[in-house]
């Protein structure tokens, strides 16, 4: 479980996260949604101890993020930013083999190698895994990236946009790597997602954020809404019962 | 871009190969002494003995040839290849924790602190050893470095080329400041010489330190790991469990070190840091345990040829050899430079 009490972060005087108070249950995916500068990516960086925060306390699986050894931490929690421009040159199976740093320091095992291989193979990587990362496309790249936080085998897996910059085909890829991650290892993942399409159809519950604030919290039917999302994005949104779930139009 | 596969990365691209037999694998990976290495050790060793055998004076003919080969052409030599390890070395951890492949201990004025180092050393103790000029320009480098790093961790933008410009700007600065400081305090003559590198002045007794090389470059094998991971920054170190500052740190206290060795020793030695990474890292992508022995071996080989040049070149005198790193870095900085648009363009 991920636990937020009274987590602030101020940026500036009218820019202002919280206090938030949530508890995030294990396995399944949550996703993260609502406006631009809602304080999304915020709350994600500051679970996943990337960002100090003001005021408050965050736990995860009964540690708290910003007291517990890093290299401890490493072992029970993943975080994978929005943008990951690498000047370094990696092939993706030593980008994917980097996911097994907090066990073996760089010396891969036999044991390290297997699984390695395992999430190379489970994103579909394995004719490329030779390759170096500026020489895949954007969504293969992304993709490697994923495997990398996958490979750590955290209970806990925290995502940044991870659509960001993919076409649907990609992104429906994505999503339904992350569910199969979810169901079939039992991953907590915790993703912001833009699209509410998205999120209603690959999530277990939404968390809709804004102005700094969690506005609502809840199962997809339950935050799937039209007053609920017109309020929050300050759009209409109407919804209407599509094949797969409620459909967000706007 | 062009592919540069070598016959060792070909050889597990297989792969149902790397499935069935991971421990294989590994060792594979692992492997550093592969034919071309071996090419590579046995040209340098060549280079070597070509550069023990040049020079004006007749080490064959003359009565005191033996002694001056063991004064001069054997430490010459040796501070060459200790010399070129160290620089291409630093240069390959700066390059991992700027993220950025533009710069090297010249280019973000550790150098130059080396030098304002010494020339304080001088100011505060008439006539300094040897090794306390050398603890002298180890403290500036590495309080320049951090400068330098407190400087990069302020700017967001961190387009690769302000962070070679801040570099060179700092460097400026700071080098304008001791030249000030010899002219102000007449001590020129004493420091003038420091800022053109040469291994003319090399001899018995005045380059051993240089040995001290060789404990850095242990370490940098030791924590191989940890600084490719630098190398992919802050968050992702961070994620991966690894203290990030204490990385960084570490990495500028070696870079301080064998920067400030050299600096004493030799002197400025431009350029090496920044054309043999970028060669090594071109051709074998950037997973630092198997490219550390190249860049080491790179770094060696360039030097000692450069150097032989300067010898040669102009006999019966003799160049400084960093006029000739500085031509030929120029050269290679303007490649790569070029190359990084061209790719952009292709994407």
């Amino acid at each position: 479980m991920i636990k937020i009490q009274n987590a602030r972060k101020w940026y500036a005087e009218e820019v202002k996260i919280g206090p938030l108070n949530i508890e995030i249950p294990k396995a399944g995916i949550t996703s993260l949604i609502g406006p631009n500068g809602a304080g999304k990516s915020t709350t994600l960086l500051m679970i996943g101890r990337l960002l100090h925060m003001d005021e408050g306390q965050i736990t995860v699986a009964n540690m708290d993020v910003s007291t517990t050894k890093s290299n401890d931490l490493a072992k029970v929690l993943t975080i994978l930013r929005q943008e990951n421009h690498f000047v370094t040159r990696l092939t993706v199976r030593q980008l994917v083999g980097f996911g097994r740093f907090p066990y073996s320091k760089g010396r891969l095992t036999r044991e390290d190698e297997k699984i390695i291989s395992k999430y190379i193979d489970f994103f579909e990587l394995t004719e490329l895994e030779h390759r170096f990362l500026d020489e895949l496309s954007g969504g293969q790249r992304q993709r490697a990236y994923v495997a990398m936080v996958l490979c750590q085998e955290t209970e806990y897996v925290l995502l940044d946009e991870p659509l960001n910059n993919l076409d649907i085909a990609r992104a429906v890829q994505m999503m339904e790597h992350l569910r199969r991650a979810a169901e079939e290892f039992g991953r907590t993942i915790v993703v912001v997602l833009h699209d509410i399409n998205f999120a209603a159809k690959y999530s277990d519950r939404i968390c809709a954020m804004k102005h700094g604030q969690i506005a609502a919290f809840g199962s997809v039917r339950e935050i799937m809404k039209p007053e609920l999302l017109s309020d929050i994005f300050e759009t209409k949104i109407e919804i209407i019962e599509g094949p797969y779930g409620p459909i967000a139009i706007y | 871009m062009p592919m540069n596969v070598t016959p060792e990365v070909e050889s597990i691209s297989q792969p149902q190969f790397s499935e069935q037999n991971p421990e294989q694998q590994s060792n594979k990976k692992q492997k550093i002494w592969t034919i071309p290495f071996i090419i590579a050790v046995i040209i340098v060793i060549g280079l070597g003995i070509v550069s023990l055998f040049t020079g004006v004076y007749d080490i064959w003919n003359q009565e005191d040839g033996l002694d001056m080969f063991f004064i001069t052409r054997i430490p010459r030599t040796v501070a060459l290849m200790l010399t070129g390890a160290a620089m291409a070395m630093t240069g390959l951890i700066t390059h991992l924790v700027t993220q950025n492949k533009m710069v090297e201990p010249t280019t973000i004025g550790t150098t130059e602190w080396a030098g304002l180092g010494l020339v304080f050393v001088y100011l505060l103790i008439p006539s300094p050893s040897l090794v306390t000029r050398m603890t002298g320009a180890i403290l500036f480098s590495f309080v320049g470095t951090m400068i330098f790093f407190f400087f990069l961790r302020n700017v967001k933008l961190r387009s690769s080329l302000i962070v070679p410009i801040i570099g060179i700007m700092l460097g400026s600065v700071i080098s304008a400041f001791s030249t000030f400081m010899t002219l102000y305090f007449r001590m020129s003559q004493s420091v003038e010489n420091w800022f053109i590198g040469s291994f003319a002045p090399i001899q018995v007794g005045r380059y051993e330190y240089l040995w001290v090389i060789v404990i850095v470059t242990i370490i940098i094998f030791l924590y191989a790991n940890r600084l490719t991971l630098a190398g992919l920054g802050e968050d992702v170190a961070t994620t991966l469990g690894v203290n990030y500052n204490r990385l960084i740190l570490l990495a500028n206290a070696l870079i301080a070190v064998a920067v400030g060795i050299v600096a004493a020793v030799v002197g400025n030695v431009p350029f090496l840091g920044l054309i043999v990474p970028n060669i090594v890292s071109m051709i074998r992508g950037d997973d630092l345990r198997t490219n550390l022995p190249w860049t080491c071996v790179m770094g060696m080989g360039t030097i000692t040829f450069c150097d032989i040049l300067a010898r040669v070149v102009n006999m019966p005198f003799e160049m400084p050899v960093s006029t000739i790193l500085g031509t030929l870095g120029a050269i290679v900085f303007i490649l790569i430079l070029l190359r990084q648009r061209k790719s952009r363009r292709l994407r």
